[in-house]
Formats: C-alpha cells, sequence, structure tokens
C-alpha cells in the first residue's frame, strides 16, 4: 500500500536513492527513495527544503503594500498572488463590490496568466517527457531539443506563453511583477487601441489552445492504459465553482467532493476557509500537509488544480472548452480523472478555456471604463482565495488600525497537493521502481510523476523557520523554563 | 565550415522566486535564435542536475540555507563568468526581509501556532538543509563577475547581455535597461 511507503519501518541499514534537483519544475523539491538490499522500495518523499518567510516579515508593512510584495513569493504565477492579496485587501478597504471596470481588468489578468503558466508548464517543461519518453536520453529531454525536432510545436508553444505575457503586461503593467490591482479596484484601463491589437491574435491563440487539447487527448488515446494506469490514486478534490456551478477561476464558493464524486460541502464561503481545511506538520518537509476537517487527517486530503477544477464544476462556461471537458470525462468512463498524466490534459482545456474567455472579455467595452476603484467601510480582516494556474490559493490578511499588516496565513496551490503528489511518487515507485536496478530513465518516472501537477515548489517555500534542531528545558509543571536552538 | 562553438550557459535559482528566469524566457521567439549560439547545462528547463565546465552561470536568488551555498559554489567553480542577475542575488531582495526578524518566533508561529495547524512541530529531519539565520547576497559567497540588477531583470537587458558575451563583447546595458521594477 502506497500509504505505507511515507516511512519505512526501519531505516537503518536502507540504501538512500536521492533526485535532486526534482528539474523542469519550478523551485527547489528533493525526493528520497529508501531501498534494502533486493532493491524493494521502502520509503518514498518529496520534500520541499527551503521556506521564505512572507508571512512573518510582512508583519508590520502597511497592507496596500501587500499585493506587490507577495508576488515575490513565485516569479511564474506572480498575478495569482498579486489578486489573491488583492481580494482580501478589498474587504478592508471595505469594497464589496469592484467596478465593472476593475473587475474585468482582473479578470482578463488573470486568464493571460493561466494561458502563460500552461503553457509554460506543457511546453517548456512536461513536453519532452510526452513526446519522446519517459526513458528518453536525459540530455535531451528538454524544450531546446523539442524545438529541434518538433519546431511547429515548440514554436506555438512559445508564442502561447507570449501571448498571455502580453495581457499581463497590458493589465498589470510589467510581465513579471506587474502592480495593476490595488485594494479596491486596479489602477489602469485597457485602451480601445490596446484591445484591438490584442483582438488581433486572438483566434491564432485559440486555435493553437485547442490544437494543444488535441495532443494530449491524442497520447491518452494511444497509449490509455499506460497513462490511465501512471501513478494513479483516488482521493477527495478542492476548488472553487460560481454560483451557478461553472468553472470560475477567478472566484466562487468552495465545493468539494470526495473520489466517488460526492458533495462533502458546496457553495461554502472562503472567508471561513479554516474551519474547512487544517493542516498537518510532518517533521520531514517544510511543505505542510492539508485536509478537509470533517474527513479528518487520514482521509481528509484532496487533490486541487486543474483535474479538480474540471472535474468539479457543472460546466465550463465557454463553448469549446465545454466540449472538450465533455471528452476528458467521458474517456474510457473517467478513467483520466484519477490520472495523474490527466492533470496535463485538463490543464490544457483550462489553456483553452482561458483563450475563450480573453477574447469574450476583450470584446467588453467594460474594459476601456474609467471607474477603476471604490472604497466603503474599513474593515480589520479579510480572505482572498482564487484558482491560480496550479489550484486554489488562499490569502488571509488582519490589519490594525494604523494600516500595517498584523497576522497573515498563505496555503498556495501546490501546499493543497502535497500528500496528492507524495501518494503519486509511492505509486509510480511502487509499479516501476520496486525490486529494480535504478536507472536513470526509471527515476524520470517519478519527476515525470510530480511535474504532472505543476508542482511549485516556489510558492511553496514561503514558510520561514530557522535551524531545525531546539531543547527546551520545561519544569515539572509543563512550562518552559528556558530554550535552547542551534544557530548556523 | 565548421559551425562556431557554442557558449555554455547554467543557469539556478537559489532563494529567488523564478522570476528571472521568467524574465530570460520572456525574451519570446528570441529563444530559438539564442539557442544556435548557446547551449543550456544545468538549468531548471533541463534534467542535468550538476553544473559542467561552463562559459557562463546566472544565478537567480540569495543564499538562504547550506544547499544553496553548495550550488552557489558548485557554480562559481565551474562557471567562467558569474553572473548575479536580480535584486535577490545582488543583495538578497525581498527573502532578505526576514534578516530583520526574530527568526525562533517564526518558526514557532509558521509550525506551532498557525490557524489551523494540527500536529504542530518543527520540521527536523536529516533531509532538509540547514537554513542560516540571514540571506545573503551571493557576492558575500563568492566573487561574482557581473551584476544584471531588477526585480527580474528586463527580458531585453538579459537578452542585450546574453548577445554581447556571446559576441565576445563587454556586456553594456543602456541606462533605461538598469532599474529595480
Ligand atoms: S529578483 Fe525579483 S524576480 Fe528575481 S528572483 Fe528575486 S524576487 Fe524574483
Amino acid at each position: 500500500m502506497p500509504a505505507e511507503l511515507e516511512t519505512a519501518a526501519d531505516p537503518a541499514g536502507l540504501k538512500r536513492v536521492v533526485i535532486e534537483p526534482v528539474s523542469r519544475v519550478e523551485g527547489h523539491g528533493k525526493v528520497t527513495i529508501l531501498l534494502d538490499a533486493d532493491d524493494r522500495v521502502h520509503q518514498v518523499r518529496l520534500h520541499i527544503v527551503e521556506f521564505r518567510g512572507f508571512e512573518k516579515f510582512i508583519q508590520g508593512r502597511p497592507y496596500w503594500e501587500v499585493p506587490v510584495l507577495v508576488q515575490r513569493l513565485c516569479g511564474i504565477c506572480p498575478v495569482s498572488h498579486h489578486l489573491a492579496a488583492s481580494k482580501a485587501l478589498d474587504l478592508v478597504v471595505g469594497a464589496k463590490q469592484l467596478t465593472p471596470t476593475a473587475e474585468k481588468m482582473r479578470r482578463l489578468m488573470h486568464l493571460g496568466q493561466i494561458l502563460q503558466s500552461h503553457a509554460l508548464h506543457f511546453f517548456h517543461l512536461a513536453s519532452p517527457d510526452l513526446l519522446f519518453g519517459f526513458d528518453a536520453d536525459a540530455a535531451r529531454r528538454n524544450v531546446v531539443h523539442v524545438a529541434a525536432v518538433a519546431p511547429d510545436v515548440a514554436k506555438k508553444g512559445v508564442l502561447l506563453r507570449k501571448y498571455g505575457q502580453e495581457i499581463i503586461r497590458h493589465t498589470a503593467g510589467k510581465r513579471v511583477h506587474g502592480t495593476g490591482s490595488v485594494p479596491g479596484g486596479v489602477n489602469k484601463n485597457l485602451s480601445r487601441a490596446e484591445r484591438v491589437a490584442l483582438l488581433g491574435e486572438i483566434d491564432t491563440v485559440v486555435g493553437w489552445s485547442r490544437e494543444a487539447v488535441g495532443i494530449v487527448r491524442k497520447l491518452f488515446a494511444e497509449h490509455a492504459q499506460f497513462y490511465e494506469a501512471f501513478g494513479r490514486f483516488a482521493s477527495n478534490r478542492l476548488s472553487l465553482v460560481r454560483a451557478d456551478g461553472a468553472l470560475d477561476l477567478y472566484h466562487g464558493g468552495l465545493r468539494a467532493t470526495d473520489a466517488a464524486g460526492n458533495t462533502l460541502f458546496d457553495h461554502a464561503d472562503y472567508q471561513h476557509y479554516y474551519e474547512l481545511i487544517h493542516e498537518e506538520v510532518k517533521p520531514w518537509s517544510y511543505m505542510k500537509f492539508p485536509f478537509l476537517v470533517a474527513q479528518g487527517a487520514e482521509a481528509g486530503w484532496y487533490r486541487v488544480g486543474p483535474v479538480a477544477r474540471v472535474a468539479q464544476c457543472d460546466f465550463i462556461p465557454t463553448e469549446l472548452a465545454e466540449a472538450e471537458r465533455r471528452a476528458f470525462l467521458a474517456f474510457d468512463d473517467g478513467a483520466a480523472l484519477d490520472a495523474p498524466l490527466g492533470y496535463h490534459w485538463a490543464r490544457m482545456i483550462e489553456m483553452l478555456h482561458a483563450a475563450e474567455g480573453i477574447k469574450e472579455l476583450l470584446l467588453d467595452n467594460d474594459l476601456s471604463g474609467g471607474d477603476l476603484v471604490v472604497r466603503g467601510e474599513r474593515g480589520l480582516r479579510g480572505v482572498g482565495v482564487i484558482e491560480a494556474p496550479r489550484g486554489t490559493l488562499i490569502h488571509h490578511y488582519r490589519i490594525n488600525e494604523d494600516d500595517q499588516i498584523v497576522n497573515a496565513n498563505l496555503i498556495v496551490s501546490t501546499t493543497h497537493n502535497n500528500q496528492a503528489m507524495n501518494t503519486a511518487v509511492r505509486e509510480v515507485a511502487r509499479r516501476y521502481l520496486d525490486g529494480r536496478n535504478l536507472t536513470e530513465g526509471l527515476l524520470n518516472h517519478i519527476e515525470v510523476a510530480i511535474r504532472a501537477f505543476d508542482p511549485c515548489l516556489s510558492c511553496a517555500t514561503h514558510a520561514l523557520g530557522r535551524m531545525p534542531l531546539e531543547l527546551e528545558l520545561v519544569d515539572d509543571g509543563g512550562t518552559v523554563v528556558d530554550r535552547l536552538a542551534r544557530h548556523v | 565550415m565548421t559551425e562556431p562553438k557554442k557558449l555554455k550557459v547554467a543557469t539556478c535559482s537559489l532563494a529567488g522566486c523564478f522570476g528571472c528566469h521568467m524574465s530570460l524566457l520572456d525574451i519570446d521567439e528570441k529563444l530559438f535564435e539564442l539557442v544556435k549560439v548557446v547551449e543550456f547545462d544545468r538549468s531548471p528547463i533541463t534534467d542535468i542536475k550538476h553544473c559542467g565546465p561552463c562559459d557562463i552561470g546566472i544565478v537567480e536568488g540569495g543564499v538562504c540555507n547550506a544547499e544553496n551555498v553548495h550550488v552557489l559554489k558548485e557554480f562559481r567553480k565551474n562557471c567562467r563568468v558569474l553572473v548575479a542577475t536580480g535584486a535577490c542575488a545582488i543583495t538578497g531582495g525581498i527573502p532578505a526581509w526576514r534578516n530583520n526578524v526574530d527568526l525562533w518566533d517564526c518558526f514557532q508561529e509558521v509550525y506551532h501556532y498557525g490557524i489551523g495547524l494540527e500536529n504542530g512541530q518543527i520540521p527536523n529531519d536529516p533531509e532538509l538543509p540547514l537554513p542560516f539565520d540571514k540571506v545573503h547576497p551571493i557576492g558575500e559567497v563568492v566573487r561574482v563577475d557581473h551584476f544584471l540588477p531588477g526585480c527580474p531583470p528586463p527580458a531585453d537587458a538579459i537578452w542585450k547581455f546574453l548577445t554581447d558575451l556571446a559576441a565576445g563583447r563587454e556586456p553594456k546595458l543602456e541606462y533605461e535597461m538598469l532599474h529595480y521594477d
């Protein structure tokens, strides 16, 4: 059973194999595998080895700095942090309802981000595995080689990402770490000239996104058995959905379902997320392990991100992506839903949705409106949740009367998938590595499973600690009298 | 005619956010021109896990733990020219804000007393590299040949810088390309 592979019964005397750094992912992670003399796998762990400390060091900063500050958590999905923080702080400035211009500018920025991030992940990072095979020559498993043998695929990938980045530049002011969103709204609109220029390319972008879905659909059809079985596991799911049940990446209520699709909760107000989701700490990773409170730590873990969203929503509100969603769900009676590689498929469906959504928005004159910011009654706390490219992203802030942040809690997308990724790599280890002589190609299987989730380990390192050794002197009443920590 | 030898370039992210790497990819289709003169060694976009002998090493992010030092020294040893890329590598950047806070309290807060935490404990596995009390600019640990400023440096600046080096010129950036934001 994969759950057993979390901790070896007797680690002493086992061989240790390490994959470090996990490559073609964003951020720092490593995998350790413990094997006995017969190469049987006893333990597999994906460790998050770094931390940053944003929650702590933003304390005392004025709240309006936060949307531009926290995106420095992650340069791959800075827009997600920019917007989640803005949404939380909308409540602080009393902006219950944004102006149509502000809301649509933010939505456009977000879809640009989904498009660029999904394109980046699929074409620049993951496609070499899928196109060349998991155990292809390591020197060739990269986008440069994709460009050499499938120049058309690589070119479209690069240009899709470019288009998403351009949407971000026009809405946020800058491709990486923009400044367009502020508490209560946005600080720029989109001129007609900008809209016309961006609209000029959108049909091509929609077309290419559709082709990209086709690439994954075809791979699944050709290698159905392998793709369905690779790292497969069943789990709960979590995502935002719109009030009518539609896929909505910018706003909604929380929906959770179990592996069989039964509703666990629906349209839950995320202002009280902490009543629904708790986090467990394990000594071997700086990334915590979230779970649904009602189900408990053992059974309550879940997956987030493209598969969870596409599976859980009642429909996708754009035509082409909705048709692809149906094909995805129908494939072999839903076999793609529990498959880690199904993430690639769902991710491309979302990319198509983003392209269609961008077109719809660019045609909307509200984007060129002049009413950018609203203010209302001041509040002292706010929670902002958004569906980032990799999954549900939670930002939670409390401020004081002097406008300073006093408290912050962030649960980033990749953290929600912590247990899911660990489970997937254990499944893969059990199936493909157990009892074998470990080759580079076999080890890449582990990374392929991790990559499917498009983990952003950069985001996931935001928690801060210090030297992890402590000594406490506790008196007989249980009170800590003194403590020592080893300093590096 | 034999093709001119390509420049070997390695890139890594230490205590950074990957934004500098994103800015490198923001050269967009010029990436295909770049790979005509440049070959990537260790980098988040390849599966090469250790840096071999290289012409240029591009380092994003400051140094926050022992593992960062290890990677950085490996880069310095193997790269003829080492480039501190972005605010974090040059000054420590935003991650270095943690240098102002009491780390003990931080750890307690994040892993013991956070909202909705269960089984609170401080991660202490030997697999986790030792974090430093402070985040350091890479120049405090190794010699740096060039500093490419910005958060992140604009894609045009990265392009100009790399193509200058590839052509054997001393890299020179216009004033407009030198800024933080
Ligand atoms: S300099 Fe800016 S973009 Fe580069 S790693 Fe640091 S925070 Fe990210």
